[in-house]
């Protein structure tokens, strides 16, 4: 297994695609750094307008390492599912493009085994864009914008609500969020393996996954009663910033941040099953048909 | 000699269309066995199915004595293949290719294993190219030396002279020949290229939509007196008439052409003879009896006019 795990990383480390992911990453989160930078303080502004007159925010001490992290997290999580179904949509069907999967199952390997190590290379593949993603987005914008306490705007039904979590208590919650977001996006590479299997070529399992992932985050986002009850819950993407949940705190009743709280860790909880579920179906589905199909290719 | 490849009312239907239609034949060891049949006949669907890319609709194939389905991966593990043409990992080079593959086969090999075998298939010196940048050929050689990496005693070839100039289907044809006598490995090769076949096969099956038309030796199977002689002439009609008043009369096809079949073997007699009768001859052209035979079993009407005894 070992061995052919091996062999699967280092097809996808000399495959050039790879790195447009990281590329890809690099350059987005360098334009958000540099921006802010340039001019965060107007950001901000239009952040808090609506609250600007109840606090007074000191911008260059609210401007810090954490909250950038948190706002590039918030809009690159979204992205993210295009750049990891650049690998693994293209595990299957690349190698049926190349013709290489005829001769991949002519080989002394059950096909269970051969469809796992992909998964599994897949998923270290996405393991690798988190943590550089982390490196870029947290530890880059530590070093350019320092640490401090973090404040985050929250709308929560009808009002507005500014978090604010010291210093001391942010780097674990970061630490949680992507290891949330890294199940999140493992559901991702389940799809796109799926529909990788189903395929001939690399580009039709991208484009599918993109419109699955974009499809489903509007129906997600749809706020009708009977969309909510019978549909949202069943979808992925309702779960998928689900990560947030880390930095929603618990305050005393004088309105002061509890330090090391979470404010709903069964609904965390509750969502990271129903992620694993979906990991585990899609790819339970994967094995059977991947079994069962015929390579014409 | 006993069989290496067991295959038995094998049958394989996409829908209500039947590729492969219980087909039955057996390769023994050390046969260089010929698959023989028009496109589409079944050809690579019975490749695939031997090599479990495609999953039987019914029927049996054994292979060292062992059943395919029960025993995938020791069989699998004995058997080297290429499919069509040889698809390889464009963006590595070919040593890269070869690695992957032996490990793959669950070998053990060493850098100068590796080496060796490139240097068997001529590509040593372009081990570290990018596999891309190889013409067909070098691939073909890159892809034997694949389904060799690992001392096969089944060599499954599918088409393997695809794309080849002249030479490097004589390379091949010899590479092949070398490992039948060399190597004794069994070896299945289907090809469009009949006088090839005819050349190295020493058994052969001719399947038409599916189905088993004939299996058996070459040598029995092909007619040697329906060699076809065709010669052009500076006088045609002087030279039928000649001919058709000598021994050779009977081996005219028809009255009218300068076509006749006949043993190969009495080819040397009929030219001296058309010397001794004064006949000016420009060519003489035969016809493979492979390609004849194979005609007359898979297009027989059409057949019929052109190659009529």
């Amino acid at each position: 297994m070992w061995n052919l795990l091996q062999i699967e990383l280092f097809k996808i480390y000399k495959r050039p695609r790879t790195y447009i992911a990281f590329l890809a990453i690099t350059a987005i989160v360098l334009i958000f750094q540099f921006a802010f930078l340039a001019d965060g303080g107007s950001y901000l502004d239009l952040m808090l307008q609506s609250i600007k007159d109840s606090f007074e925010i000191e911008k260059t001490k609210a401007i810090n390492g954490y909250l950038m992290c948190y706002i590039i997290l918030n809009t690159l999580l979204v992205q993210v599912p295009i750049l990891v179904a650049l690998i693994s949509a293209d595990s299957i069907s690349g190698e049926a493009n190349m013709g290489t999967l005829r001769l991949l199952v002519s080989k002394p390997i059950s096909r269970q085994k051969i469809l796992f190590v992909k998964f599994i290379a897949a998923v270290l593949f996405t393991l690798l864009l988190l943590i550089w993603m982390a490196v870029m987005a947290l530890l880059l914008s530590l070093f350019m914008f320092g640490a401090d306490d973090m404040l985050l705007f929250r709308v929560k039904g009808d009002e507005s609500q500014i978090i604010q979590i010291t210093k001391d208590d942010v780097m674990w919650r970061y630490f949680a969020a992507f290891g949330y977001a890294f199940v999140a996006l493992v559901v991702i590479t389940a799809i796109s393996l799926l529909l990788s299997i189903l395929a001939e070529n690399s580009i039709g399992p991208i484009i599918a996954t993109v419109c699955i992932v974009i499809v489903c985050t509007i129906v997600s986002n749809i706020n009708i009663p009977v969309v909510e009850k019978n549909v949202k819950p069943f979808l992925f993407t309702s779960y998928l910033v689900g990560w947030k949940g880390f930095f929603y705190i618990n305050t005393t009743e004088s309105g002061m941040p509890i330090k090391g709280s979470i404010e709903n860790w069964p609904a965390i909880q509750k969502s990271l099953l129903i992620l694993l579920a979906h990991i585990a179906v899609l790819f339970s589905v994967s094995v059977y048909i991947f079994r069962k199909k015929d390579i014409l290719s | 000699m006993k069989p290496v490849v067991e295959v038995k009312h094998l049958c394989k239907h996409y829908n209500q269309h039947a590729a492969v239609n219980d087909l039955s034949f057996t390769v023994q060891e050390e046969d260089i066995y010929g698959f023989l049949g028009q496109n589409g006949a079944g050809k690579s669907t019975t490749i695939r199915m031997m090599l479990t890319l495609i999953a039987p609709t019914s029927g049996s194939i054994n292979i060292f004595g062992l059943d395919l389905k029960q025993h995938r991966n020791e069989i699998l593990s004995r058997t080297g293949a290429i499919i069509e043409r040889p698809d390889l990992y464009k963006y590595l080079n070919a040593y890269d290719n070869l690695s992957i593959f032996a490990r793959l086969s669950g070998i053990k090999i060493n850098r100068s294993m590796l080496m060796d075998q490139l240097e068997m298939v001529g590509l040593a010196n372009r081990a570290k190219d990018k596999v891309k940048t190889f013409s067909q050929g070098m691939k073909q050689r890159l892809g034997i030396a694949i389904s060799l990496i690992h001392n096969p005693r089944l060599l499954i070839l599918d088409e393997p002279t695809n794309g080849l100039d002249p030479q490097g289907i004589a390379d091949m044809r010899n590479l092949i020949l070398r490992l039948k006598h060399d190597f004794k490995k069994t070896i299945i090769i289907s090809s469009h290229l009949l006088s090839e076949v005819e050349l190295i096969a020493n058994r052969m099956i001719i399947i038409d939509q599916g189905k088993k038309i004939v299996e058996g030796e070459v040598a029995t199977l092909l007619d040697p007196n329906k060699t076809l002689v065709e010669i052009t002439v500076s006088k045609h009609q002087d030279a039928i008439d000649k001919l058709l008043a000598s021994q050779w009369a009977k081996c005219f096809i028809s009255n009218t052409s300068l076509q006749l079949t006949m043993s190969k073997a009495l080819i040397p007699d009929f030219i001296k003879e058309c010397v001794e009768r004064d006949i000016s001859l420009f060519s003489v052209k035969t016809s493979h009896s492979l390609e004849n035979y194979f005609l007359s079993l898979t297009t027989p009407n059409q057949h019929v006019e052109s190659f009529a005894n």
